[in-house]
């Protein structure tokens, strides 16, 4: 019997979201399966055995080695392949971010596995895992199997359900030793340069994006207060971030970053395949453009067709009025 | 400085897909292909390192034929050397890293530079990949590099800020946008690159790991609810935001 490793990834004292919805999509496979199923984390973390135990992850690793206390591509990936081999993990699961898409390909290597990047549903087909991702800017889907007997996928935040076990379960912590040593650690973070309070763009439920048709840095306060509202956080297209009106860390789209959110609003945004791409995984878009013939609309589930000025304070506050 | 550039020959976003007859492929009958996005900042990076410091740049493609014509991109935009590994194009990544690897062993460049991402399956992993199967360190997503003798810094993007990091040379270094603004090629450059011979290698024969079953169209349907700018008409909306999508 096989064992599934998923790769959690501390957020202070807690985890990422995504790494629920790694747990989540794990355990649905495990029954599929019957395989095991088994969470591994680095550095020290109390209270992360009771927060995974709700989602009903039986087992986590903790890796708790001071080289590691920094991240280090190398060093991680050197770490995750010994607990793999260890396990006898045939599956293993990564997010597909920033820390996850640089380990994933290292240990598809060292173990001599497959991998497949960026995958939006997993499921066994006549007891083959067959792996679904996005290809072309999300313009095709492409469903793919992984030749080798150790399979990696990294899985694209917010594309899988993270969910509650509906019985608490006893999670068993392992203490797992490595021998990761300092000429392991050929390259190494030195600092962290993280903004307090900001919900990161990949792991939001809900993204209020600008596009040009804004006119100005200011009034994206606009979309900063519906965001709040909404519990989410706000995201620009490419012509706002090289206007220098929003940072280029909250680019949607090819260049930029890739959302898939529960609600995804676009102000003023035409809709180009740039763009789109970003974003058409998102479970429900709404669009908002004054030109009734957006390419935004195609893909949208809902829209409204007039002037933002107009509509976005109507729109807010009738949103604030169901909120109370 | 020795340098070495990493390309792909991706389909230009403007493109509408068709999937090709047997279903593993999207038909590229018609299709413009071009230089990916995304090297085009690990080219400008390398053209830029290149007037600090000195030394030479080769680019270097995996793919067929007509993989040529983004490596006289990369010659007009100022590379000095071009590789093709000549290949089919269904072969997966790690087949590519596999050989780019080799290319890299046979070169043994200071720098291994490459973009982001290809646009085409965006998968961001051929920087570590490469990497791995050298033993070399690799930084992903890079934003902003600082290179002091053989001691290097790199910023790179992670949720929600910024982390350091720290490395030395040799390295595999993959960049996105924000890093610089790639120049455009000078004509008399286009002209003298469409001269330059292109170095060809056959690619190495190694097996498969991942295989496409099937390539198809979204199927995922819009409700596409398209409504004017009344308060009636928003009040509709948030209430089916509310009611039926449950998002709000």
């Amino acid at each position: 019997m096989g064992k599934i490793l998923v790769i959690l990834e501390k957020n202070k004292n807690s985890l990422k979201r995504v790494s629920f919805e790694l747990i989540t999509a794990a355990i649905n496979l495990s029954k599929a399966n019957g395989s095991k199923v088994a969470g591994l984390y680095f550095g020290n973390a109390e209270g992360i055995p009771s927060l995974v135990s709700e989602y009903g992850l039986e087992e986590v690793i903790n890796i708790n080695n001071s080289n590691l206390d920094n991240y280090s591509s190398t060093g991680y990936a050197k770490a995750i392949a010994q607990v793999a081999t260890s396990e006898s993990a045939d599956i293993i699961l990564f997010p597909a971010n920033a820390m996850g898409s640089e380990l994933a390909p290292r240990v598809a290597v060292k173990l001599n596995a497959g991998y497949i990047a960026d995958s939006t549903k997993l499921e066994f087909v006549n007891n083959e895992l067959i792996i679904t991702k996005p290809i072309y800017a999300g313009m095709a889907i492409s469903t793919n199997k992984i030749l080798k007997v150790i399979k990696i996928i990294s899985l694209r935040p917010k594309a899988f359900t993270a969910q509650k076990s509906n019985s608490s379960v006893n999670t068993v912590v392992k203490e797992f030793n490595t021998d990761i040593n300092p000429s392991d650690l050929k390259v190494k973070v030195i600092e962290t340069k993280v903004s307090e309070g900001k919900l990161d763009l990949t792991e939001a439920d809900v993204v209020v994006a600008g596009g040009r048709g804004l006119k100005s840095a200011d009034n994206f306060s606009m979309l900063e207060e519906l965001a709040s509202l909404l519990g989410g956080t706000v995201g620009a297209s490419r012509a706002v971030t090289d206007e220098g009106w929003r940072p280029a860390s909250e680019q949607i789209g090819q260049t930029g970053k890739t959302v898939s959110p529960s609600l995804y609003i676009s102000i003023a945004i035409s809709g180009a395949i740039q763009h789109v791409s970003g974003m058409n995984t998102s479970k429900v878009i709404l669009s908002i453009n004054k030109d009734k013939d957006a390419p935004i609309f195609k893909i949208s589930d809902y829209g409204i067709v007039g002037d933002l000025f107009q509509v976005l304070p109507k729109f807010t506050e009738k949103v604030k009025t169901l909120k109370d | 400085m020795k340098i070495l550039i990493c390309v792909s020959k991706v389909p230009d976003t403007n493109i509408k897909i068709v999937v090709g007859d047997n279903k593993k492929a999207i038909d590229s009958k018609g299709i413009k292909f071009v230089l990916n996005p995304n090297d085009e900042f690990a080219i400008e990076e390398g053209l830029q390192l290149k007037e600090k410091f000195g030394g030479d740049i080769t680019v270097v493609t995996v793919g067929d034929e007509s993989a040529k014509d983004i490596l006289r991109t990369a010659l007009s935009m100022g590379c000095n050397n071009a590789i093709i590994v000549k290949s089919s194009t269904d072969i997966d990544s790690i087949q590519v890293a596999e050989n780019l690897a080799s290319v890299v062993k046979s070169i043994n460049p200071d720098l291994v530079l490459m973009g982001r991402q290809s646009i085409d399956f965006d998968s961001q992993q051929i920087p570590s990949l490469t990497a791995e199967l050298l033993d070399l360190p690799s930084v992903s997503v890079v934003s902003k590099l600082s290179i002091d003798g053989t001691k290097i810094l790199a910023e790179r993007d992670i949720e929600g800020g910024k982390e350091i990091v720290s490395s030395n040379l040799p390295c595999i270094i993959s960049f996105q946008k924000s890093i610089n603004q790639p120049r455009y090629p000078k004509l008399p450059d286009i002209m003298k690159a469409k001269k330059k011979t292109i170095e060809e290698i056959n690619s190495l024969d190694c097996a498969p790991s991942v295989e496409i079953v099937e390539i198809s169209l979204p199927d995922k349907k819009r409700i596409g609810k398209i409504v004017g700018d009344s308060d009636a008409e928003i009040s509709e909306i948030v209430k089916l935001l509310h009611e039926d999508a449950k998002v709000i």
